[in-house]
């Protein structure tokens, strides 16, 4: 029981906002502790994890082409092209998105977009300029909420659509697992029980991207 | 063969230009936090488990207490140029495709298991050439708008590295057979939508506590879904599993400690609200648990 201390100090860390990283430093020492690691061991418990796992901090390396791009003006030349787009709204964009990276992470593309490489340059200030045309202006408050929801729909889609794709990690866990418990089963058994879950999502969000067009189309007439 | 070496060696070199970059700017606290992550990436497996563990707390204190700062505001922009500027950001996701199918059909030159994380590396090194050729900006010029946006995201970039070395700590003070041990022993006896709400809703709330679905699964799956769904109840192994993984993924929407999918975009596209996606993401995560939990009780077990 003494272990799940680290999880609260993670819960109460994160809700009294202190730095997230003093707080993941703190719950680390914290469950090393309880679990009787001395503080040496967990240094070097964490000093390897966190050398192993480096890949993760690799997604940066694309912000000196999206920063030099940016500054020949990428952001307002996407804001531009949807303009053009006579029946565009904010809310069919990110349907068309939602379903773009769906059908992507089903076929295993997962790596095809993402916060950095499409969200931040294209997604979000295309569904930010036609936001702005619907309503005819946005507060700070819907402003926010339309970027929000650009990021939003990219981890939705991601999520739904990857696991139906035969070779993603989380399909082959299973599999490893089950076969531990001496269960054999064909990556595609899972994998195609994931559609009826990606179905759902489908509908969920896209209805929720629909009715923010509603609010918008009456933002306008208010 | 192309691996990882290669790939952190670039992320190793392009964080030292940071960090030089920084320092003729005399900001020193963003200097040595990107001096560290460089030093991480070029020598990490020479420091050793303590070495490497001495860094991080280095990191952290530098990180952790406001010493690494957002930089200037953006310089007056160059003359925008027309749709063509779409193309260089299409090169990166292009390569790594193309590059990805490439290494599985003509296997030798990239590691099969980072083939993805190669042909990335590989495609912003083509991007950055082509824009380069193309724009004939100041050699320096990308690499220091790269810095105003990586210090725009500042300590949150090193987050979700961070939480998968937590993870680790966790698996090894054995925090998931303590949190399955709970779960299992809340399960009214013999009833199967109750063991299927626990195992839904344990797997979405353990994601939320570890960030991540593939630590909390094999802990829900011995706990409650092997013992009581497949044995006790007959449950579909496969439907148990798959649609248990995805009520995991309702979890990740709801979640900080998922920092790279829901803290890092906040701060990417400058939201006021550090947890403004996760309060976007709430109204399809809760309604889809809910269809997640449902479909596994329809679908897994024989009428």
């Amino acid at each position: 029981m003494l272990v799940l201390s680290g999880i609260a100090v993670i819960i109460l860390g994160f809700l009294l906002r202190f730095n997230p990283l003093l707080v993941v430093a703190a719950s680390a020492l914290v469950t090393g502790l309880a679990a009787g690691l001395n503080p040496v061991a967990i240094l070097a418990a964490f000093g390897h994890a966190f050398n192993e796992t480096r890949y993760v901090t690799i997604i940066w390396i694309i912000l000196p082409v999206i920063g030099l791009l940016e500054r020949f003006g990428l952001q307002e030349r996407a804001r531009t092209v949807v303009a053009g787009f006579g029946r565009a709204t904010a809310g069919r964009l990110l349907i068309v998105y939602l379903l773009f990276r769906q059908l992507t992470a089903a076929i295993g593309l997962t790596s095809l977009a993402g916060p950095a490489p499409t969200v931040r340059p294209l997604v979000a200030p295309m569904a930010e300029a036609l936001a702005e045309r619907q309503a005819g202006g946005l507060d700070d408050a819907t402003r926010e909420r339309v970027k929000a929801l650009a990021a939003a729909t990219d981890n939705v889609g991601l999520f739904f659509g990857e696991d139906i794709f035969l070779a993603v990690g989380s399909i082959l866990l299973m599999k490893g697992l089950l076969q531990q418990f001496g269960i054999v089963l064909e990556p595609f058994q899972l994998s195609v029980w994931a559609i009826p879950s990606a179905i759902a999502a489908f509908l969920i969000h896209g209805f929720r991207l629909w009715w923010l067009d509603r609010r918008l189309a009456r933002a306008r007439a208010a | 063969m192309i691996g990882l070496p290669f790939v952190y060696a670039v992320a190793g070199v392009l964080f030292a230009v940071y960090a030089g970059l920084a320092a003729s700017d005399r900001r020193w606290g963003n200097a040595a936090l990107w001096g560290l992550v460089a030093i991480s990436f070029l020598l990490g497996d020479r420091l050793g488990d303590i070495g490497n563990g001495v860094l991080v707390l280095a990191i952290v204190a530098i990180a952790g207490t406001g010493l690494a700062r957002a930089g200037r505001p953006r310089a007056e922009g160059e003359a925008p140029r027309g749709n063509a500027i779409f193309l260089p950001v299409l090169i990166v996701p292009v390569v790594a495709l193309v590059g990805t199918f490439a290494a599985r059909w003509w296997p030798g030159w990239a590691a099969p298991k980072q083939a993805t994380l190669v042909c990335l590396a590989i495609g912003v090194l083509i991007a950055l050439a082509a824009a380069m050729l193309w724009l004939r900006p100041r050699p320096a010029t990308p690499f220091r708008e790269g810095l105003r946006l990586m210090d725009s995201v500042g300590w949150a970039a090193l987050l979700p590295q961070m939480l998968a070395s937590l993870g680790a700590i966790f698996a090894l003070s054995g925090v998931g057979n303590v949190v399955g041990g709970l779960v299992g022993g809340l399960i009214p006896n013999g009833s199967l939508i109750g063991a299927t709400i626990a195992y839904g809703l344990g797997m979405a709330l353990f994601t939320i506590v570890m960030g991540n679905a593939f630590a909390a699964f094999p802990v829900m799956m011995a706990a409650v879904g092997l013992p009581l769904l497949i044995h006790q109840h007959h449950g579909d192994p496969a439907i148990v599993c798959a649609i248990g993984m995805l009520s995991g993924f309702c979890g990740t929407l709801l979640t900080p400690m998922a920092a790279n999918f829901n803290i890092v975009p906040a701060v990417l596209l400058d939201l006021k609200d550090r947890n403004g996606v996760i309060r976007a993401q709430a109204q399809t995560a809760l309604p889809l648990l809910l269809v997640n939990i449902l479909l596994i009780w329809w679908l897994a077990f024989p009428r």
